[in-house]
């Protein structure tokens, strides 16, 4: 697919000649700061900077937390504190980190919702869509991963859980389990491996955001109508976008600004709001908590993979079907990941070629409840796992594959939609009034 | 659902209708705990709420609270239980109980440890650590103002903990002020009836009685005064950094409102030319 027609770099000097011949470094920064992008873009389209933020973040802090943090089962506990109490804003870094975590994942998922209606993830996006869920699969293990470090009882019983979960895959899992661990129990070597991975997933992560971005400045922004940018001329093009620099900057760290006020307020003032008390208890393999509830980010997954007990018709069949060998347990844990893969797969199972939310008047509804059905399920999963939380979350659940798998295909059969606007000029013009011509 | 008689202190008695609101708000969130089936035994669980000083954005330390509350840690807690995250130095750190050098010394010196390095008994200097547990189940206590909630309200959220802290040293308060007087015999333990402890049965022995110390600075020693004063003391020892962190926040706050009101108004000006008027 050609790219938006735009003005590219020109070196004058003769030392960006020079260099510009070797290494097209200059040539690369202006391409990807002032790439055309459709000026309809609502205030949806402000997360990737809060991501991008934040991985900067969680990068920057967690460098220097590493540099005073030990990773030793009888150290890591004691280390922590003495981040807290003795290493100059040590007590600033931690809380910056450890919910920074929470405001990226916050920011990942409604970007991920803003992606889901607005059809972001339809064609030619979908390898941008798919880098995506990869991305958010890796924050899932290095957030999990970064959770035990600290090495209170929250994060010993999440570890133990968690890798419990590969433990349940039938022949193979004990042993994927005792290779995770680096032993029979969570012990030294896990907190040894999951420091080092921990470290090694965000770069990781940071590679994949730069594959993200490429592959979005390559098919351009989507925008609210889902209305292709017009590529038949420059003059064509810029009558639809604007650079990046500096509108789509500004207004992004505006945003970003606003984002901060609210975060800087939850670190200073109530820290630790979104942890769970009894991490501040050193882990202790012979003592379980009452309730093992993992961050809040994990919930809606984690309810899933409870939802799916023993009692539940489809798991009796499956179970009957595959003679025993998917039990209740994986069939939790094939389910938690499949509501992962549903979502990686989105891009082919919806089948209406009609990209934006905004004129599909059926499926406008079924995404605001499946909004609320992920909210019902975070809710779900920090809830004990009885009546009738576990029979809300079996609804949740069943609910969310649906989406993907029944509504979605079907939509675009049955569903008419609205008339969409010719060009992203006339709804730019329908929003702010025409006067795209400004005196230079 | 049975209704707490409060402990109060004259300092809580002037918080009449606030107090009152709040206690519905707790008594609302524990009916909707228990009838959501966590398990609680019957006589466990509740969490009265205090109105401390260091609460809410703008909250702060008592320095003469927080000497209070080392006194009664010294005297009462210290016997079973340890503090061995704390360094003894930061006593005399300013926002917390600011016990001067000489102070802080003679404080280290009743304590013996065992040196790292020449491995012989000497007296404790202010650069080691609070020692740890005397008694083998006696939790450490560096930590516990934020290892217990007491609030998770309203309906869950905790949104509440904004302007009330977590509800740990709430909940330290009312496990100490909360004994029932029932004694229970189990496997040759004596456990004590107690309406904050989640099982309602505390291996601890009522630790507080009235007047059980001599306070320096003349306060009268009523088990609720001591409570609160040691309540506040543990919470200074798990987060001896709270006004230094507060103030972080607070100046964060200011600056970043004031880049988002630059960054609003370059964000209008730089768009004006392309947003015509209806």
């Amino acid at each position: 697919m050609a790219g938006i027609p735009h003005d590219h770099y020109e070196p004058k000097t003769g030392f960006e000649q020079w260099l510009h011949r070797r290494l097209p470094i200059v040539s690369l920064a202006y391409d990807t700061l002032m790439i055309p992008t459709p000026k309809n873009l609502n205030w949806w389209w402000i997360w990737g900077i809060v991501l991008a933020f934040c991985l900067v973040l969680q990068i920057a802090t967690g460098v220097v937390l590493a540099m005073h943090y030990t990773p030793n089962v009888d150290m890591a506990f004691a280390s922590v504190e003495h981040i807290m109490r003795n290493v100059n804003g040590g007590y600033l870094l931690r809380y910056l980190h450890a919910n920074g975590a929470s405001l990226f994942f916050f920011a990942v998922y409604v970007h991920i919702f803003r992606g889901l209606f607005y059809g972001s993830y339809k064609a030619p996006r979908e390898v941008t869509w798919i880098v995506g869920i990869l991305i958010f699969v890796a924050m899932m293990g290095t957030a999990f991963m970064g959770y035990v470090l600290p090495w209170g009882q929250m994060s010993f019983w999440g570890a133990t859980v968690i890798t419990g979960l590969f433990g349940a895959i039938p022949g193979i899992g004990p042993s994927i389990q005792t290779w995770l661990l680096g032993g029979p129990a969570v012990d030294n070597a896990t907190l040894n491996r999951f420091f080092s991975l921990h470290y090694l997933l965000p770069f990781v992560i940071a590679a994949l955001v730069a594959v993200h971005i490429w592959a979005f400045h390559t098919t351009g922004n989507n925008n609210p109508t889902g209305v292709e940018v017009r590529r038949g001329s420059k003059a064509e093009a810029e009558k639809d976008t604007l650079p990046f620099w500096p509108y789509f900057v500004i207004k992004d760290l505006f945003a970003l600004a606003v984002i901060l006020v609210v975060f800087f307020a939850v670190v200073g003032f109530m820290p630790n709001y979104l942890g769970h008390p009894d991490n501040y208890l050193e882990a202790n393999p012979l003592s379980t908590p009452a309730h093992i509830v993992p961050e809040w980010y994990f919930l809606p997954f984690y309810a899933i993979l409870r939802a799916f007990t023993s009692d539940v018709w489809i798991v009796m069949l499956t179970e009957w079907i595959t003679f025993g060998i998917v039990d209740a347990k994986f069939f939790g844990v094939i389910a938690m990941f499949g509501a992962i893969a549903v979502m990686a797969l989105v891009p082919w199972l919806d089948t209406s070629n009609v990209r934006s939310g905004k004129y599909r008047p059926m499926f406008r509804w079924w995404f605001y409840l499946l909004i609320i059905d992920f909210v019902v399920l975070m809710w779900c999963g920090a809830m004990p796992a009885e009546p009738p939380y576990s029979t809300i979350s079996l609804i949740g659940a069943a609910y969310w594959f649906a989406y993907f798998l029944v509504i979605l295909p079907l939509l675009g059969i049955i569903e008419k939609p609205l008339p969409q606007p010719a060009t992203i000029e006339d709804d730019f013009n329908a929003h702010y009034g025409a006067k795209s011509h400004p005196a230079e | 659902m049975r209704t707490m008689v409060p402990n109060r202190t004259p300092q809580n008695e002037r918080k009449g209708s606030i107090e009152m609101l709040r206690k519905i708000a707790i008594t609302a969130a524990s009916v909707l705990a228990l009838s959501g089936g966590t398990v609680l035994a019957a006589e466990g669980g509740l969490v009265e709420d205090l109105a401390f000083s260091f609460e809410g954005p703008f909250g702060k330390f008592e320095e003469n609270q927080l000497q209070r509350g080392l006194q009664v840690y010294t005297e009462v807690c210290s016997a079973c239980h340890g503090m061995k995250l704390v360094p003894i130095r930061s006593l005399a750190d300013e926002g917390g109980p600011g016990l001067p050098e000489d102070q802080v010394r003679a404080y280290a010196a009743q304590f013996t440890v065992t040196d790292a390095e020449t491995g012989e008994d000497r007296p404790a200097t202010p650069s080691d650590h609070f020692p740890s547990s005397s008694l083998e189940n006696a939790p450490d206590l560096s930590l516990m103002a934020k290892a217990r909630a007491g609030f998770r309200g309203p309906y869950g959220t905790g949104i509440n903990q904004f302007f009330r802290g977590i509800g740990g040293p709430e909940y330290i308060y009312s496990l100490l002020t909360g004994y029932t007087g029932e004694e229970v015999e189990q496997a040759g333990t004596t456990f004590y009836g107690n309406h904050t402890f989640p099982s309602g049965l505390i291996a601890m022995t009522p630790p507080l009685s009235d007047e059980l110390i001599t306070y320096q600075d003349g306060t009268e020693a009523t088990v609720q005064q001591m409570a609160e004063d040691v309540s506040a003391f543990l919470m200074w020892a798990a987060e001896p950094k709270m006004m230094d962190r507060k103030k972080a926040g607070l100046v964060a706050v200011l600056f970043l409102s004031l880049i988002s009101v630059l960054l609003y108004l370059t964000n209008k000006r730089i768009w004006a030319p392309y947003k015509g008027k209806h």
